[in-house]
């Protein structure tokens, strides 16, 4: 497995793996998105109980899926950075965290635009909507942390340790928030009971749940690819992906 | 290197910590002030009604605890950094991550201890119970050595980073959650005469945690800053 996985160390080769990856990760994003979200949106039955309203949950559910499996991704290529010192990993981090935290803002906003018809509020001190905001917080502490130094490579590494020790920390803040919410008050507005859900309404909900693993795992491949030739410019594989001469100063806008 | 010189090394860092600690003596006060004023901002913006304040007190004083430390928490590396004393102790051949922890031990003496010292007093202007003041002190006395251990953290990762003060608020605010959940429950169900030691128990286990393996983390992340 090493012999097979070595090469990917090099930025080139792994650059040239992703791109040939890519179409396939976009095309079969884009397919099942568009099927799961027809799908579940227009053609799943309605809830008896909350009726139409509930169809967020095909946009809400996978994003915060999602936003928290990027958060282990990430950890999991911050320990890659951190112990093996591959940079493509460390990379990772900043190509992850963005899209993380726009999954976490995504099943935030979706959730309290389904709250308000259900709960009758737009915001719920809830524990998971409280750790889910946490996480959100942690996304945005890492992000800050990459782009705070001067030297490129500190950044990486810094954010690298934080997202391991933030990984250590989130069970036990998803644990505390839980109990906290228990602690101070009953919840207000008993949360609907779900105890089984229909096929007809599980599978887009599998669907889509697979289609958004697609999406985040495509604007990740994106980013990253980006953040190679960004940091890998004065090499010669990148200057020819991109079709410059040496000497040409690239700016940061048309490799980002 | 044996036990008995990474000890030496050890207590010859604490005691340097606590030497520098003491010829500025404003770095030690000025956040005490600032807990002070921020507690007495409370009363002011929600009123003095003593049940208002009782109700809210603990959680007031724990988040002006743990806002008061990031106040000093900047300065743990910054100057080291800066003089050229981290990369010295980089280069001990004791292990960092211990000089890390007499580091920590020395700050959580410096400000951590002054601050359980004058939590009475904040009870006091907060009005609350005298029967979960001995409470509160207990839950500072357990959680006050994670701000530490878990400030470490923060501030050795942003010693190097331009922009480190508001940036190590950001990257540690979301780390001390747990401890003001559990801290300023415990002191509240003090208040309300409920049984708490579970809650305290739960303090200690989340500070012997943070103990444990934080000065990995905090060495790790100097060598970082060093680099």
């Amino acid at each position: 497995m090493w012999r097979w996985l070595h090469p990917y160390a090099k930025a080139e080769a792994s650059y040239r793996l992703l791109s040939r990856l890519l179409p396939w990760f976009a095309c079969s994003a884009v397919v099942t998105l568009l099927i799961s979200l027809v799908w579940g949106l227009a053609f799943a039955p309605a809830d008896y109980q909350q009726g139409d309203s509930y169809r967020i949950i095909y946009i809400h559910v996978p994003a915060a899926i999602w936003s928290m499996g990027a958060y282990f991704g990430m950890a999991i290529m911050a320990l890659i950075a951190l112990v093996w010192q591959i940079r493509t990993a460390s990379w990772a981090i900043a190509a992850i965290a963005p899209v993380g935290a726009a999954m976490t803002a995504i099943a935030l906003l979706t959730g309290a635009i389904w709250g308000k018809p259900m709960w009758g509020t737009w915001w719920e001190w809830d524990a998971r909507l409280t750790s889910e905001l946490i996480l959100f917080f942690l996304y945005v502490g890492v992000l800050a942390l990459y782009f705070a130094f001067d030297d490129q490579k500190a950044g990486a590494k810094a954010a690298a340790i934080l997202a391991i020790v933030g990984v250590i920390n989130l069970p036990i803040i998803h644990f505390s928030v839980e109990w906290w919410n228990t602690l101070h008050q009953g919840a207000t507005i008993t949360k609907f009971g779900r105890p089984s859900i229909a096929n007809d309404m599980l599978w887009p909900l599998l669907l889509s749940i697979l289609a958004f693993a697609l999406v985040t795992a495509t604007l990740i491949i994106m980013r990253l690819r980006n953040e190679m030739l960004f940091n890998e410019i004065h090499r010669p594989w990148a200057q020819a992906e991109l079709g410059v001469n040496p000497p040409v100063a690239v700016s940061q806008q048309e490799t980002r | 290197m044996n036990t008995r010189n990474s000890w030496q090394v050890m207590s010859t860092v604490f005691k340097r910590e606590l030497t520098v600690a003491v010829r500025r003596k404003s770095d030690l006060i000025n956040p005490l002030l600032f807990l002070l004023m921020v507690v007495t901002l409370f009363p002011l913006g929600v009123g003095p009604g003593p049940d208002v304040l009782a109700r809210i007190a603990p959680g007031i004083i724990w988040i002006t605890a743990l806002l008061s430390s990031l106040l000093g928490l900047e300065r743990l590396f910054r100057d080291d950094l800066q003089d050229g004393t981290l990369e010295q102790l980089c280069l001990s051949p004791c292990p960092l991550s211990l000089i890390m922890l007499s580091k920590i031990a020395a700050h959580w003496l410096l400000t951590g201890l002054p601050l359980i010292m004058l939590s009475p007093l904040l009870a006091m202007l907060l009005n609350l119970p005298t029967s979960a003041w001995l409470t509160l002190m207990l839950s500072l006395l357990l959680g006050t050595p994670l701000l530490s251990a878990i400030g470490a953290i923060g501030a050795a990762l942003t010693a190097g980073a331009q922009r480190g003060g508001a940036l190590l608020s950001l990257i540690l605010i979301p780390l001390f959650i747990p401890l003001l959940i559990f801290a300023t429950a415990a002191v509240e169900a003090a208040v309300v005469g409920m049984p708490n030691q579970g809650l305290l128990a739960i303090l200690a286990a989340l500070t012997v945690l943070s103990l444990t393996c934080s000065p990995l983390a905090v060495a790790a992340a100097v060598k970082v800053s060093v680099n």
